[in-house]
């Protein structure tokens, strides 16, 4: 019974992938959309079961498959497991999931390629359900490179256009060099403890300290933190994710903000007994996270496309997940994970539905004024960006209002980092809100005629998480009422968060201090875009620092230089000058078999007569050899 | 009187081979190869083979002797006049059949002698009586395969030669 | 009769069979009528045939005329194949002129 239960939850979207890959395009166009939202609301039902489950009795469970590799005294096992991480985890995949298949149903109604589009959505649910039951490193492993794959098929779903392909193959590749160093680490640790078991490594890890080892160790947190890097987007290898942006709308909101980009972060959760251990590499992570939210932050302030600022916000709030990770503070993390998931997946939803109205226009430049026709959508995206920008009492002020508090107990430095980071944020969410749906309406005036609300099957997810986005805050209050820490205590064993109980006017002071940050942020804005009306310009026009930010610092320029050019030059050179010596080489000998076989060919020339006589000769020779010598 | 009519047989089936292998008209060849098995049943009677002697008449002027004729006959080859080889090949031909010819006499000639005198023995052993035993009995399997071969021989013949319906 | 052997000695039959053998090599080398060659190889035939008589007289055991017996056999199968394959061959390229078969090369 309990296998089978938590077996379907992992069959209900694989099950939904099959359908409509073998027979979505006869099922007409429709139907796809039903089947595969249907697959993931299965998915959720079991989910819930299993979280009210957990709720009460406290157990994980566990779910052995068979054992899957076993060479010398290293084995590893399909197995599962449910805890209290994996099935809230599980919850907001599943949920913000079928929220956004619910949405997709609408959205995608009118491409040629909706089957296809509810298969991979579905596919990439099952991968994500696997990474976060994985009960060892190697299953989880299968569940990363899935969604991995899942998103590089989405981001290119458009394959006509070159330029998404393109986008598409940057974010594997750059996930790929993530995937070596996550690889390399689940090496390193098999090698050290023979085990890849999440349960296994947390004993062995707690009695085992001898300094080649704990150097090890250090090496593996290293190796896995750069797989959450490619997978998380953080410095330097986030520039996949902006430019995931080509994919279609709801797979930026599920994949790219709400799920797959916080496999990071649910990894480092996960393995949260090895990072203890490692302190140096924790204080690395705090580092990266906190330049991340600030770097991603400043380039998100001058964009112009809306989805672009969405990307680069999320990369800055991924940036102070990770910063909380950094700083031991996971809980925390996982807090502003869901928060965020809540969110950043509402503001997608409410651009993508901007974007429908506008007949496919993401340029900020060319909207505005859509208050007054997108009602819902305005309110959902206007409590997202209350949300996000830390304004009590919605959800993200909670969580992001805890990540400064422990940044600035641990220091001063990174929490006036995240605070700059926290401003900018404000800054250019509003920036963003107002531009999209105050003042006239800028666009052309056949987009004016086509302006409309989206349908229902979009605005319901959008109220159901702007409603999330509002009270999500309400599973971990400050001052000791957080619900959220005592439920995951059974994961963190050292948990060494100090938790003050009752009010603390350090803490007051610091929720002020974060929402008059915000206000400031929001003022800055209001000050620029409403006041005095500013339209970003032209393309061309931007000068100075906006430029160096414009063109977003320029990274992809560098990398490109640094990395891809000498790599093709290194190409080149094997192309034109080692490839040919080698042709030559195979050539030659081709050509001189030829050479030899020219005498040869000339016995064989078809005459039965010729062929007699040689072979009378033959057969007199055969008999000289035999008898005679 | 025995070695005389030993010697006029052999010339007599030497040259009608030559002359079989020489003449100009496929026929006249086919006929001095007929008069050459003759002459050859005319040896397996000589030494005492009757029932060989008689089936190789049956089986070779008879049958193929007729299908061959036949064969001249479907063709109407008999008045084509056949171009001759190149004189390279011809001498070629001529210089492999010499060299055959050495080659097999030497083996012959270098083979160790067995039986070193041959004494006969008045005893039967190639009568017709006892080929027949030793046929039907001791070699009754591969007696049984040659029907099976002349009968699978006959359905390709037939398979081989039958004009294919034009399609 | 029984002491032929005797008389006229076995090697006086193994030249005539090496010599009757030779005489179809040359028709098969000399020739360019398949259908000739054809009867060369008959005539190789005979001469194997009587080699093998004349050693089952000589080792006085049938086994010898037996095998010539099923050689028999075996040339009459050899033959109605052969001139089924002849006929085929007139038919198709309208000549039975070896020299013309040059169809045989890779």
């Amino acid at each position: 019974m309990e296998t089978g239960l938590v077996l379907l939850l992992l069959i209900f979207p694989l099950v939904g992938f099959l359908i409509n890959l073998s027979v979505g395009k006869k099922i007409g166009r429709s139907l796809p959309g039903i089947i595969a939202t249907a697959a993931v609301t299965g998915s959720f039902a079991i989910s819930l079961f299993y979280f009210i489950q957990i709720l009460s009795t406290g157990q994980a469970i566990e779910v052995h498959l068979f054992q899957w590799v076993a060479f010398g005294e290293f084995s590893v096992n399909l197995a599962f497991v449910l805890d209290q991480l994996s099935l809230l985890w599980l919850l907001v995949v599943t949920g913000i999931g079928t929220l956004i298949h619910i949405y997709s149903i609408g959205y995608m109604h009118d491409d040629e390629n909706v089957d296809r589009f509810f298969s991979y959505l579905n596919l990439f649910i099952f991968f994500m359900i696997v990474l976060v039951t994985a009960n060892n490193l190697l299953v989880m492993f299968i569940g990363w490179e899935g969604v991995g794959l899942c998103s590089y098929l989405l981001i290119g779903f458009w394959y006509k256009n070159q330029q998404f392909n393109d986008a598409a193959k940057k974010a594997f590749i750059m996930n790929r060099i993530g995937d070596l160093g996550f690889l390399t680490g689940v090496f390193t640790l098999a090698y050290l403890f023979k085990t890849v078991d999440f349960a296994t490594l947390k004993l062995a890890l707690s009695t085992t300290t001898t300094p080649e080892t704990s150097a090890l160790l250090g090496v593996a947190a290293f190796c896995l933190f750069i797989g959450a890097m490619g997978k998380s987007a953080q410095i330097p290898l986030y520039t996949w994710l902006p430019d995931a942006m080509a994919g279609p709308t709801p797979v930026s909101a599920l994949i790219h903000a709400a799920t797959m980009v916080t496999a990071g972060i649910f990894m480092i959760t996960r393995l949260n007994f090895l990072f203890d251990l490692t302190p140096d590499i924790q204080y690395f992570i705090a580092i990266i996270g906190a330049v991340t939210a600030l770097f991603a932050a400043s380039i998100g302030i001058v964009q112009t496309d809306i989805k672009k600022v969405l990307a680069y916000s999320t990369v800055s709030q991924l940036g102070l997940m990770f910063l909380a990770l950094g700083l031991g503070a996971y809980q925390i993390a996982v807090f502003h994970v869901i928060t965020h998931a809540f969110f950043k997946a509402c503001l997608f939803l409410g651009s993508g539905s901007v974007i429908h109205a506008m007949g496919g226009e993401q340029d900020m430049r060319k909207m505005g004024g859509l208050k007054g026709v997108m009602s819902i959508t305005y309110i959902t995206f206007l409590v997202s960006t209350l949300s996000i920008s830390g304004i009590p009492p919605f959800a993200g002020f909670f969580s992001k209002d805890e990540i400064m508090l422990v940044a600035f107990q641990n220091s001063p430095i990174l929490w006036v980092v995240a605070m700059l980071a926290s401003l900018l944020t404000a800054f250019y969410m509003f920036r963003v809100l107002y531009l999209t749906f105050f003042k006239e309406f800028r666009g052309t005036s056949e987009q004016k005629k086509h302006l409309h609300e989206s349908p229902s099957s979009m605005t319901m997810p959008l109220i159901v998480l702007g409603v999330l986005a509002t009270v999500g805050g309400l599973i971990s209050l400050p001052f000791g009422y957080s619900w959220l820490n005592n439920y995951l205590s059974p994961i963190f064993s050292g948990s060494d968060v100090v938790e003050a109980h009752g009010f603390s006017t350090e803490q007051m002071v610091f929720m002020g201090v974060s929402t008059l940050i915000a206000l400031i942020g929001m003022s800055l804005a209001y000050y620029k875009y409403m006041t005095k009306s500013t339209v970003p310009e032209e393309d061309e026009k931007i000068t100075g620092f906006a430029k160096v930010l414009y063109n977003k610092y320029y990274i992809d320029e560098i990398y490109n230089t640094i990395f891809i050019k000498p790599i093709y030059a290194m190409s080149n050179f094997f192309n034109s000058i080692v490839e040919s010596i080698i042709t030559g080489v195979v050539f030659g000998f081709a050509l001189i078999a030829k050479g030899l076989s020219a005498p040869a060919k000339a016995l064989q020339n078809g005459s039965v007569g010729f062929y007699l006589s040689f072979f009378v000769v033959a057969f007199c020779l055969l008999i000289i050899c035999l008898f005679l010598v | 009187m025995i070695t005389i009519i030993f010697y006029i047989l052999a010339t007599i089936t030497l040259g009608t081979g030559i002359l079989t292998v020489l003449a100009k008209n496929p026929i006249h060849s086919a006929v001095y190869m007929v008069v050459c098995f003759f002459s050859i049943a005319g040896h397996f009677l000589m030494l005492n083979a009757q029932f060989l002697s008689v089936v190789h008449i049956i089986v070779y002027t008879g049958a193929i002797m007729i299908l061959l004729l036949f064969t001249l006959m479907l063709m109407n080859l008999s008045d084509q006049h056949e171009p001759k080889k190149k004189v390279a090949s011809r001498i070629a031909a001529a210089v492999s059949v010499c060299l055959t010819a050495i080659v097999i006499l030497a083996v012959f000639l270098k083979a160790n002698v067995v039986i070193e005198s041959y004494k006969a023995e008045n005893i039967d052993f190639q009568s017709v009586q006892v080929i027949g035993q030793v046929l039907l009995d001791e070699y009754m399997v591969p007696f049984e395969f040659a029907s099976i071969l002349l009968i699978t021989a006959m359905i390709g013949a037939v398979l081989i030669s039958k004009r294919e319906k034009k399609a | 009769m029984l002491d032929i052997l005797e008389q006229v000695g076995i090697n006086n039959y193994i030249y005539l069979s090496t010599l009757l053998f030779c005489v179809g090599v040359l028709g098969i080398l000399y020739r360019r009528s398949t259908i000739v060659m054809l009867m060369s190889v008959e005539l190789m035939l005979a001469a194997a045939n009587l080699l093998l008589a004349v050693f089952s007289v000589y080792h006085q055991d049938v086994s010898g005329q037996v095998f010539v017996i099923f050689a028999m056999a075996v040339a009459a199968a050899e033959v109605a194949v052969g001139l089924a394959i002849l006929v085929s061959i007139y038919r198709n390229i309208g000549s039975i002129d070896i020299d013309k078969l040059k169809n045989l090369k890779g």
